[in-house]
């Protein structure tokens, strides 16, 4: 069958409007140092306006603090960003009523990563850069955390340092896993997993990522202005009392609720409106239906911690009292609006992992994925009933308690759209042939690592058992099981696995096993132990403990470094097959039956000649009679289709 | 099943079922009564049980999963190159397992919840902090804060009343005051054996948590928020306070040690510290359920409606700060 006669039509206009031919820019052009100057003077701007307007207020000559300037400092400095790195070049040129220059087309090379791309894989791979800076910054703080509990007398930093880096660490993780996944992975593959040229806004898209960026250097400004003593969840009334790194925190919660917001539109957007002919609900590829649940998360659940982040920079800027007790606001409403986001949040870092190993195991399986559909409806439901369970957080802080058997029910109710992710697991591994490549082993120790989180998640929500267990060191373990167990394991998986799609080079197996069993040895002996240690009544966030408790700390210490290097390897094996000894990677090195691998490699700006005409759902591995995935008409000839 | 072909799936489950049923009798046995938070108060011992037959689910879940997948590395795993499995589209679907799984799961994690709920009923809250207007009330505690507000709650040895204790967190320590003893404050937190403890949590500043570990007690200390916990002491013995909410740098400080003890030395220790710290207790703000920090920090003032509503409005709130 040919592609019939209107489809060309429609890839000529897709291909004609967003592109100018004009070639790109010089130094003296928008590019990251244009934006790191433009940040500068935006923030000195804003530091000496604030100083103007509020210098001789009561609050400035009581604290010796000046939020008003501290605030529009990093506003002004968000600002300078964008516009220097060229985010507002188009809706700025729209205000004034010109026409609104194209963005050029990109840049050969390495320069374009230094760019505003509106080019979905330019911002794939940008993301990656930009989520391991964050990794690796709060990465770091964990080793601070895990060395000061080395011993609970003897400290490394005083009690203030350390609640400082907990708090950054706890932020800075927290904000990263947000887009570990859908940002890189999402923004890369959507587009390529269905059959789309592009994503539905490339700008949208790119300022997403230019606003996550800008999120992590608002976040980690608040080291310098002397970090925030309230770990990440920030509760009110210390929130009301603590220092301008109060400020850094939650301006930084805002701007990247931005960019969570938009970057989560624009996916869904994408998802729902981009998808090749025949690419239907049911054949569409499951990592995509895991991005879909997960950026309808991002769009519905990310304006209440912009709300809750503003109302605090009210109270602290502007003396307003959203959660100031005493003059008629509520701590309780900071707890429920950042819940009320926080919930759903942990979905939106659980999700995408289930996307991409419901994607992966069928591949290594050499089967159809079991119960696609139930693997689909895990994930929306998941994603659903995320949005009913966030005071299971705030069980013993005195809320109504009529709500706890409520609260109790939807919390353990997740449990079953979550169960439907393993038996979909469970289903494809029944009678496969499994193929142990390293993306195999980390979507694999996923499901164990996941199914430890999820269980003990079941314990938390038992509103008796989670009077004791409540705020302890077993909420922490249980946590790091389902956001580092699950979304980082899953993460690496992705990059094992589409890397040689992206950069055209494989990355190496043996120190990919190494990577992989040292972080996964050491994961587990890193929080395993703190479910007994949360058991014996530590609880978080303390730099001192029992000392019948140093044991098991120190065990947990020792491996949280190995843990540590296992990350050093990863990097290594990055560096190692990207730059020092690349190998070439076959077009279909995992023999995947994925839309993504039948483009050519590297993938063109384009993505496909012409847009795929989708026959089938890609998941029928071992069934020689099926019919194929694409239709591709006559130029067939040159596909990379080898299963 | 063709004859002569492994039922892989039988296999599986009956090294499930023996490893489920081994590890459950072992842990009911030789672990469970050892669990946390231990069994000094009724509370304490019900939470026990709670986890203990949660784990008893648990572990048989996770031994499924475990044996499943263990099971499926060592028969099926193939080398890249091997033939492979040739499923056809019967391997994408199967109703009869998607239904049985929903259903199990379901019914699993339903009983959970009900489960769950019953325990939390029937033991009045489980030690959890219930918020100013609590609903699950232990027998006879429930005129105790009318009476305590009033200066006439009485508590005598023997006489099976519940003790009403007040504890006030601030950074970074908690005091406790005792309404049926002259409302005296202190830093020591002494209890009597046998007995219904009700605890009234409240804070000066910002947001702790009182958790008296093995008492199962854990309620977070807001200000302006009284928030009540409750629990029924049974023998003698030790107990660990830590604040369990980020409060602030010496949040990891913030703890100390309480003991239940007879009933006879528990009124003597009230009594004696009673009289003790007298010249002190007539300078304390008369007993409420909120306290509000004078803006000077020193005298501190109260609610003087003693209210329990938890957010006094503007008008209220430092209407009648004593003259300092």
């Amino acid at each position: 069958m040919t592609i019939s006669a209107e489809r060309p039509t429609e890839v000529a206009t897709h291909s004609a409007s967003p592109y100018s031919s004009k070639k790109p820019r010089g130094w003296f052009s928008q590019h990251l140092g244009t934006a790191l100057l433009a940040a500068i003077i935006g923030y000195l701007i804003g530091h000496w306006l604030g100083n103007h307007i509020a210098w001789n207020y009561p609050t400035t000559a009581a604290t010796g603090q000046n939020y008003v300037a501290n605030f529009l400092a990093l506003l002004f400095g968000v600002v300078g960003w964008l516009l220097g790195i060229g985010a507002l070049n188009y809706p700025l040129a729209k205000l004034v009523g010109r026409s609104g220059e194209h963005e050029p087309e990109e840049a050969d090379g390495i320069s374009k990563y230094f760019r505003y791309s509106t080019n979905h894989k330019t911002v794939g791979i940008q993301y990656i850069v930009g989520v391991l800076l964050f990794l690796f910054t709060a990465g770091l703080l964990a080793m601070a955390i895990r060395t000061e509990l080395l011993n609970p007398t003897t400290h490394v930093f005083s009690p203030d340092t350390y609640i400082k880096i907990v708090s950054e660490h706890g932020t800075i993780m927290m904000m990263m896993a947000t887009s570990i996944i859908v940002g890189p992975l999402g923004n890369y593959f959507v587009p390529l997993m269905i059959g789309s040229r592009r994503m539905a806004f490339p700008r949208i898209e790119a300022f997403s990522f230019w606003t996550f960026t800008a999120g992590y250097m608002v976040i980690f400004s608040a080291l310098p202005y002397g970090g925030f003593p309230t770990g990440w969840t920030g509760y009110a009334p210390l929130q009301t009392q603590a220092g301008p790194g109060m400020i850094s925190y939650l301006f930084g919660f805002a701007v990247i609720g931005l960019g969570m917001m938009t970057a989560g539109f624009n996916v869904a957007v994408t998802i729902v409106n981009y998808r090749a002919p025949g690419m239907t609900w049911s054949r569409v590829p499951v990592f995509v239906w895991g991005i879909l649940a997960t950026a309808a998360l991002m769009t519905l659940a990310t304006p209440a911690l912009f709300a809750a982040g503003t109302f605090g920079l009210l109270d602290l800027v502007n003396q307003t009292a959203f959660y100031v007790n005493e003059h008629g606001g509520s701590s309780y409403l900071w707890q429920n609006l950042f819940w009320f986001f926080g919930h759903p949040e942990v979905y939106i870092m659980a999700i995408p992992g289930f996307g991409v190993v419901g994607e992966l195991l069928p591949v290594f399986c050499r089967k159809p994925l079991f119960g696609y559909k139930v693997s689909a409806a895990g994930m929306i439901g998941v994603a659903l009933l995320s949005f009913f369970v966030w005071q299971h957080h705030i069980f013993q802080s005195g809320i109504n308690p009529d709500m706890r058997p409520l609260f109790m029910l939807t919390t353990e109710m997740i449990s079953i759209p979550t169960g439907f992710i393993f038996l979909v697991g469970l289903g494809t591994m029944y009678k496969s042939k499994m193929r142990f490549e390293i993306p195999m082993l980390f979507s694999l120790a996923l499901y164990f690592n996941f199914l430890i989180g999820g269980l003990t998640g079941v314990f938390i929500s038992d509103v008796p058992v989670n009077v004791t267990l409540h705020g302890s060191f077993f909420v922490l373990s249980h946590f790091h099981y389902t956001i580092m167990g699950g979304l980082v394991f899953a993460f690496m998986a992705g990059l094992y696995y589409w890397l040689p799609k992206m950069t055209g080079k494989m990355m190496n197996k043996k120190i990919g096993l190494w990577h992989f069993w040292t972080m996964f040895i050491f994961f587990n002996l890193t929080f395993f132990p703190m479910f007994i240690i949360g058991m014996l009544g530590q609880p978080r966030r303390v730099f001192t403990y029992a000392k019948s408790l140093q044991g098991l700390n120190d065990f947990s210490s020792i491996s949280a470094y190995i843990l540590g290097f296992s990350f050093i390897i990863f990097a290594w094996n990055l560096m190692y097959s990207m730059y020092i000894k690349p190998e070439m990677a076959p077009a279909n090195p995992w023999d995947s039956l994925g839309l993504e691998w039948q483009t050519a490699t590297p993938v063109p700006r384009h993505n496909f000649d012409r847009i795929p005409v989708i026959t089938n759902d890609p998941y029928h591995y071992a069934e020689p009679g099926a019919t194929p995935l694409v239709d591709r008409g006559q130029s067939s000839s040159s596909s990379g289709y080898q299963a | 099943m063709k004859n002569g072909e492994v039922n892989h799936l039988r296999r599986m489950g009956t090294w499930w079922a023996i490893a489920s049923i081994v590890l459950d009798v072992v842990y009911w046995f030789a672990v469970g009564p050892h669990i946390t938070p231990g069994r000094l108060t009724e509370m304490a011992k019900n939470n026990q049980m709670d986890f203990n037959i949660l784990f008893l689910v648990a572990l048989p879940v996770l031994l499924g999963v475990w044996i499943f997948m263990g099971y499926a590395f060592v028969h099926w795993s193939e080398k890249r190159g091997a033939p492979e499995p040739v499923g056809g589209p019967a391997g994408a679907e199967n109703h009869r397992t998607n239904v049985l799984w929903i259903s199990i799961t379901s019914i699993a994690v339903l009983a959970a919840a009900v489960f769950g709920t019953w325990a939390l009923i029937v033991d009045h809250g489980s030690g959890g902090g219930e918020g100013p207007n609590p609903v699950w009330i232990p027998d006879g505690a429930s005129s105790v804060q009318a009476t305590a507000l009033a200066g006439t709650a009485k508590w005598a040895p023997g006489t099976n009343a519940p003790l009403p204790v007040q504890v006030i967190g601030q950074q970074w320590r908690f005091t406790y005051r005792y309404p049926t003893f002259g409302n005296f404050e202190t830093p020591d937190l002494v209890l009597p054996a046998n007995t219904t403890v009700v605890f009234d949590v409240t804070s000066l500043d910002v947001i702790h948590s009182f958790w008296a570990y093995q008492l199962s007690v854990k309620a977070d200390a807001n200000p302006g928020v009284n928030n009540v916990a409750y629990t029924e002491t049974r023998g003698t013995g030790n107990f660990v306070v830590r604040c369990n909410e980020l409060c602030g740098i010496w949040h990891g400080s913030m703890f100390d040690f309480g003991k239940v003890v007879s009933q006879g030395d528990f009124m003597n220790w009230a009594q004696k510290t009673e009289a003790a710290n007298a010249a002190n207790t007539k300078l304390l703000p008369a007993f409420a359920y909120t306290y509000t920090p004078d803006a000077n920090g020193a005298a501190g003032g109260f609610y003087p409606d003693g209210g329990v509503t938890p957010y006094s409005p503007v008008e209220t709130y430092g209407a009648k700060q004593p003259v300092s």
